[in-house]
């Protein structure tokens, strides 16, 4: 698996923006193209392996050389499900994913996937079909303002105004979907700018003035976090989904190791730091662990690594972590004091940031903090992840998804839509390695899992990518089965068909009084649709599991096709529900581990 | 909350204004007044943005504004420090008995008639917004029919400029 990292792409284009003039010997002589064939060229250039997209026609000119090109077009079967899919490939390779629609409706079924890949800062690049430049403006067929419509869920978007502007605006938008905080970057092009003629020449100089993403952090701030570690009681290392992206995985183990601080990875860093380590505590936030929840309520220092300090993780934000000092290391300065003041702020690539930290901490000799150890010792016992078996004899979600962790292995990749499934997988599974759990994280897109899924599989083919999804989400995007099952694109899906909304039915219960107002979805009584024979219809392989003593055979089975994708419908209880709970708006010391179980501390120990 | 003036320096392209103005009503942030033109590099406009905010949500704004692609530099302008001004045109009825009492109200003021018609006078001002408003209160009781106001330009008192080629970073 090679990443580019953001540091090594951030010096290719400042080596591109600094050569002079005269150094143009290095750009190929122009040719003469259509735009169409300049944009396909330019993604040849840039690398683009795979492009999932649809054709219509402002968008048709691109896909004529793109018959011809040895880039793999994946032809999905809802633009949704190509964003998304070009999304999956980024979370598992680290490398930019490729949209492609075209104008209007094309574009705006873009929007969600754009949405969910800005909120989780996923570098992504769409390209749309825009109606010819004399027709902006008139509402003419099929024109919709992508690009005003995009402002606010993209890092940057263009609309490009001349063919020869096309090589560099493709580059500038890689440059900034995969630099500095990832993003996503939508590119907007006229169909008469596809069928003009232009000349191509490669590469092209990036001119992006005012985009300067820091990347070295300030000595003078490592030098203060040294100093607040090394004097902290109860410090925790607060990691979230930038240390995946920035790969500073092995750095953190290194620095967590050193220093022998505890460490929480958030639903975007699962796999961060290998859940087995002895430090690791758990997942914070609202379905977080009991122990890695007060961690970071009782902590003294907050050591906080490409995380963002996001309502799911604080609760109720003004009782958060109120005895702690904040270190905040993020890439993106905006972050840094957004939600919760930070005592020692540092700008710049956590990866950097953790190896200086530990360059500056390597000389020390480290506390062992036996007493706070001890405190989160306890709690890790006595409040372990669990679940009560269903009274009803119906299967327990949570067991399906544990045994499919366990068969599946830690060199599997888990998607997750969200609700329920996604918190069950994100709990019982035990993920050891970095780009293994991909999920939507701040967004909360319903349908995530098999588009991003058939993504992961085409970034990485030999790896065994799991679907988990529930019987809701899987209603939003199994389309996209017909095109994993044409495409060779051999994924597996286990729905967890609990026949309902399952993660509102839950809010239901506690918070409305059990009134389950529009949450059955009737895929339990009257079984619409059968998954398995949906399945069958979309070209896959589809099984049924409903008791607990046929699920590692199922999984099984499904673990030994590797042609055709799977579908398996595990037929659960609808009334099982996420614990340990922190009700939304409250603070996190009001953690519930159970239904009306409130842990209880030793306060006088903390 | 207080007035604070933002001068945001941002490259001269189509739909950058409605960048940087759709980021101030996201964030939930009134604009009270927004100025845009040219600079002296044709390359680079200037929108002064005058906002009423607290310390803190201003400095998230700042960060946020600093992320678009196309902003270059962003730099808070302190009444004391800087000149501000804006601009006004207004139509006051103006007939035979009043006209010259308007007329010294416009000395006053060291404003201008500008255009002047049988029972009217359209008078261009400019100034602080203070003075305008002090203008108007003036002017007020002869009858406004008609008034714009341009937003507030402003610029640091002394010889250091904001818009130095170093200080932007543009490519040569």
């Amino acid at each position: 698996m090679t990443r580019p990292s953001p540091e090594s792409l951030a010096q290719r284009a400042a080596a591109q923006r600094s050569a002079p003039p005269a150094a143009t010997s290095a750009q190929s002589a122009p040719v003469a193209a259509t735009g169409a064939q300049s944009l396909v060229k330019s993604l040849e250039a840039l690398g683009v392996e795979v492009v999932f997209g649809i054709p219509g026609g402002a968008i048709l000119p691109a896909y004529d050389p793109l018959f011809d090109s040895k880039l793999r077009h994946i032809l999905v079967r809802h633009e949704q499900g190509g964003g998304h899919a070009a999304t999956g490939y980024a979370q598992a390779t680290g490398k930019v994913g490729v949209c492609m629609a075209t104008s209007g409706p094309g574009a705006t079924n873009l929007v969600t996937p754009i949405a969910d890949a800005y909120m989780d800062s996923v570098p992504l690049v769409a390209i749309t079909g825009q109606v010819a430049r004399p027709s902006i403006g008139t509402d003419a067929f099929q024109e919709a303002d992508i690009q005003g419509i995009t402002l606010p869920i993209t890092k940057h978007n263009f609309l490009v105004q001349s063919p020869d502007d096309l090589p560099r605006v493709l580059a500038e938008a890689f440059h900034l979907a995969a630099t500095g905080r990832p993003g996503p970057v939508l590119v907007d092009i006229p169909k008469d700018v596809l069928q003009a003629q232009t000349t191509f020449s490669w590469p092209p100089a990036l001119d992006l003035p005012g985009y300067r993403p820091t990347l070295h952090p300030h000595g003078k701030q490592i030098r203060e976090a040294a100093r607040l570690i090394m004097a902290a009681k109860r410090p925790v290392l607060y990691v979230g989904g930038g240390v995946i992206k920035a790969q500073a995985t092995d750095a953190l183990l290194e620095l967590a190791e050193l220093t022998g601080i505890s460490v929480v990875t958030t639903l975007m860093a699962r796999g961060a730091f290998p859940d087995s380590h002895a430090q690791h505590v758990g997942m914070p936030g609202m379905h977080g662990t009991v122990s890695a929840v007060y961690a970071l309520q009782r902590s003294d220092l907050l050591i906080t690594l490409g995380a963002r300090f996001d309502d799911r993780v604080t609760g109720k934000l003004d009782s958060f972590a109120p005895d702690a000092q904040v270190i905040h290391a993020d890439i993106d300065p905006a972050e840094i004091g957004k939600n919760r003041h930070a005592d020692v702020p540092i700008v710049g690539d956590v990866k950097h940031v953790l190896e200086e930290l530990i360059a500056a901490l390597k000389a020390e000799a480290h506390p062992p903090r036996e007493e706070w150890w001890a405190q989160l010792n306890d709690l890790r016992t006595r409040y372990p992840l669990g679940w009560e078996e269903p009274e009803d004899g119906t299967l327990a979600p949570q067991y399906v998804i544990k045994r499919l962790g366990e068969i599946a292995g830690p060199d599997a990749v888990y998607v997750a839509g969200v609700g329920q499934h996604q918190m069950w997988a994100s709990q019982f599974i035990s993920y050891e390695k970095p780009a293994t759990w991909l999920n939507s994280g701040g967004l909360g897109t319903m349908g995530y899992a098999v588009p991003a899924a058939m993504g992961a599989k085409v970034a990485r083919p030999d790896a065994v990518v799991w679907a988990i999804d529930g019987d809701g989400c899987f209603q939003m995007t199994n389309q996209e089965l017909a095109t994993c099952a044409l495409e060779g694109i051999p994924i597996k899906v286990a729905v967890i068909n609990n026949g309902n909304l399952g993660m509102v039915r839950q809010w239901q219960t506690l918070f409305y009084d059990s009134r389950y107002s529009n949450t059955d979805l009737g895929t339990h009584k009257h079984r619409i649709p059968d998954f398995v024979k949906l399945a069958e219809a979309l070209g896959c392989i589809g099984m049924r599991c409903e008791s607990a003593e046929d699920v590692d055979k199922t999984i099984e089975a499904a673990m030994a096709i590797n042609d055709a994708p799977v579908v398996i419908d595990f037929v659960v209880g609808k009334d099982a529900m996420v614990w340990p709970m922190v009700a939304a708006g409250t603070s996190n010391d009001e953690i519930q581990f159970a239904r009306g179980v409130r842990p209880t501390f030793d306060e006088d120990d903390l | 909350m207080s007035k604070h003036t933002l001068s945001v320096l941002v490259e001269n392209k189509p739909g950058v204004l409605a960048r940087v103005a759709g980021l101030f009503s996201r964030r939930g942030f009134n604009i009270d007044s927004l100025a845009v033109g040219e600079t002296e590099h044709p390359e680079v406009s200037r929108i002064t943005v005058v906002v009423n905010a607290d310390e803190q949500p201003l400095e998230q704004v700042t960060k946020q504004l600093n992320k678009l692609v196309n902003v270059l530099k962003i730099v808070e302008l302190e009444p004391a420090t800087a000149v501000q001004r804006e601009l006004l045109l207004v139509k006051v009825r103006a007939d035979r008995p009043v006209r010259s009492q308007v007329l010294e109200t416009v000395e006053l003021f060291r404003a201008k008639v500008v255009d002047v018609a049988p029972d009217a006078l359209t008078i261009e001002a400019t100034g602080t917004a203070e003075k305008l408003d002090a203008l108007l209160r003036d002017l007020e009781p002869y009858g406004i029919k008609e008034m714009v106001q341009s937003g507030l330009v402003a610029i640091g008192r002394g010889s250091r400029s904001i818009t130095a080629n170093p200080a932007l970073r543009l490519a040569a």
